[in-house]
């Protein structure tokens, strides 16, 4: 229990070196700056494809879904409250969140994990870069900035889906859709969504960058930080998702 | 001058290098030789910081290497170039890439990063390989390729770390005569680590011997041909015997 313990902590005070590294690192702005870009496109815009899939699945169930259980109960033009509401505040960030730590937490890990074993990151020190400023900080400032995005445009897609469905296979009409999402929108729906999708952005680079230089000896041990690095990801979304939950709703 | 003083490294329960204590001077080619797993690449990486002695340190021109804060540290590593075992060539970035990665740390000209691609590549005869992806070349020439990579830099100390390791002899000489017209041409000092003989004795003005955490014997490359000592005889002459049979014969002296 004791060596538990211990080693509990120890983990703590390495992800709080690293974490201390990342931020240090991030006042070498010449070297992470151009690399930057090329992690947003490869981290953002390429997730797109996914992110639009689950929101446009997402916004079909939860329009039957909300139809099925007011039905008697409650006016119909609250398919378009629930579904506006859902997909803001929670699904979208959440689902897409979900899925992004196995694709960029998985892809992240890997290739460092990868390029640690095969000396490519020792490589990169002797030529007198830090890896933090040339590795970490453009993953983790890349995919801080593009989750919201990612979620924003899957929000917005999860909401036209729902309006689709809600039309065509449900008695709504276009107004009384737009009246249901109207009737409590505040702007809190937006920006509380997209705060939550930074700070996943933020966790699942730094959990994949972490796992990736954490990474010892060859093949298998790659294989096994990536791993741990989906797995500490997605439970890191979930943790803040009910830590922004309790702070700010 | 590089300086091994008194080094001692673990790596948990295992003791790898214990007092290892080397001198290199400027402009000699040491060779560090010994078994596989005995400490000599855990030695190189002392040098460029890569590793921290648990006691001892390392010296360049007099600096304590793991006492140099990070900019320094960045000074002292743009003065060395490392050749890695397996090349360690970035395998995203063409070979004209991996070259140039380095050289844009010294604020080089469009003109004199291109020149001095086109110069390391030739030296290591790769020219027109610029446009290739490391997945495309052959272990020699991925080895030939990190050794470019290495003295583009135009450095002061050139480290190698198992430079011929897993080629063929041809293969091997090749990477060897580089290395010798590395030195004559760029006059750099360079420690070797290998466990190639063939190797050791063409490029090295000195071999050292690393056995059980530290040097067993320092000499020119006659010297360590004609030691008596059992324990280099057996390693120089390949000869089976278990390790302890020649302790032994040198009177339990490890």
């Amino acid at each position: 229990m004791t060596l538990r313990v211990a080693g509990w902590l120890t983990g703590v005070g390495r992800v709080g070196h690293f974490l201390s590294d990342t931020l240090r690192s991030m006042r070498e702005v010449g070297t992470w700056g151009g690399l930057t870009a090329v992690q947003m496109r490869r981290i953002g815009v390429q997730s797109l494809p996914i992110a639009t899939f689950i929101a446009v699945f997402t916004g079909i169930v939860l329009a039957l879904l909300s139809s099925y259980s007011f039905t008697g109960a409650v006016p119909l033009y609250f398919v378009g409250t629930f579904v506006g509401k859902a997909m803001m505040l929670e699904l979208a960030p959440v689902l897409v969140g979900l899925a992004l730590a196995g694709r960029v937490g998985a892809n992240v890990a890997a290739e460092l994990g990868t390029m640690k074993v095969t000396e490519q990151v020792d490589a990169l020190e002797t030529l007198a870069y830090d890896p933090f400023s040339y590795l970490v900080v453009p993953r983790v400032m890349a995919a801080t900035l593009m989750f919201p995005v990612v979620v924003a445009i899957a929000s917005a897609v999860g909401i036209v889906s729902g309006w689709v469905t809600a039309v065509n296979l449900l008695d709504l009409s276009t107004p009384e859709f737009v009246k249901g999402i109207r009737l409590f929108y505040q702007f809190k729906d937006i920006w509380f969504g997209l705060v939550k999708a930074m700070s996943f952005g933020f966790a699942i680079a730094v959990v994949g960058c972490y796992h990736g230089l954490e990474t010892r000896g060859g093949a298998q041990e790659v294989g096994k930080e990536t791993t741990t690095a989906v797995v500490r990801g997605a439970e890191a979304i979930l943790v803040l998702d009910a830590f922004w939950a309790v702070v700010l709703l | 001058m590089i300086v091994f003083n008194n080094v001692c490294k673990s790596f948990g329960e295992k003791e790898v290098l214990r007092n290892f204590a080397l001198e290199v001077q400027d402009g000699e080619t040491t060779v560090v030789i010994g078994y596989s797993g005995s400490g000599k690449s855990v030695a190189l990486k002392h040098v460029v910081g890569l590793l921290e002695p648990d006691a001892g340190e390392v010296t360049v021109d007099g600096q304590v290497v793991h006492e140099l804060d990070r900019q320094s540290l960045r000074g002292l590593r743009s003065r060395i170039g490392f050749v890695f075992q397996f090349a360690a060539l970035f395998d995203s970035m063409t070979v004209r890439q991996n070259l140039e990665l380095g050289l844009k740390r010294q604020k080089l000209s469009e003109r004199e990063l291109e020149q001095r691609v086109r110069e390391s590549l030739a030296m290591v005869d790769l020219t027109g390989s610029e446009d290739r992806y490391p997945a495309e070349l052959s272990g020699g020439m991925r080895k030939r390729v990190g050794l470019a990579r290495a003295v583009a830099l135009k450095p002061q100390y050139l480290l190698y770390d198992e430079p011929t390791t897993g080629l063929d002899p041809v293969t091997a000489a090749v990477i060897n005569e580089l290395m010798v017209r590395t030195r004559e041409r760029l006059g750099v000092t360079s420690i070797v680590v290998t466990h190639d003989l063939t190797s050791a004795y063409r490029v090295g003005d000195r071999i050292a011997m690393l056995y059980r955490g530290a040097i067993r014997q320092v000499g020119t490359v006659e010297q360590i041909q004609r030691t008596h000592d059992p324990i280099v005889r057996q390693f120089i002459e390949g000869r089976p015997e278990a390790g302890a049979d020649a302790e032994a014969a040198a009177g339990g002296s490890a």
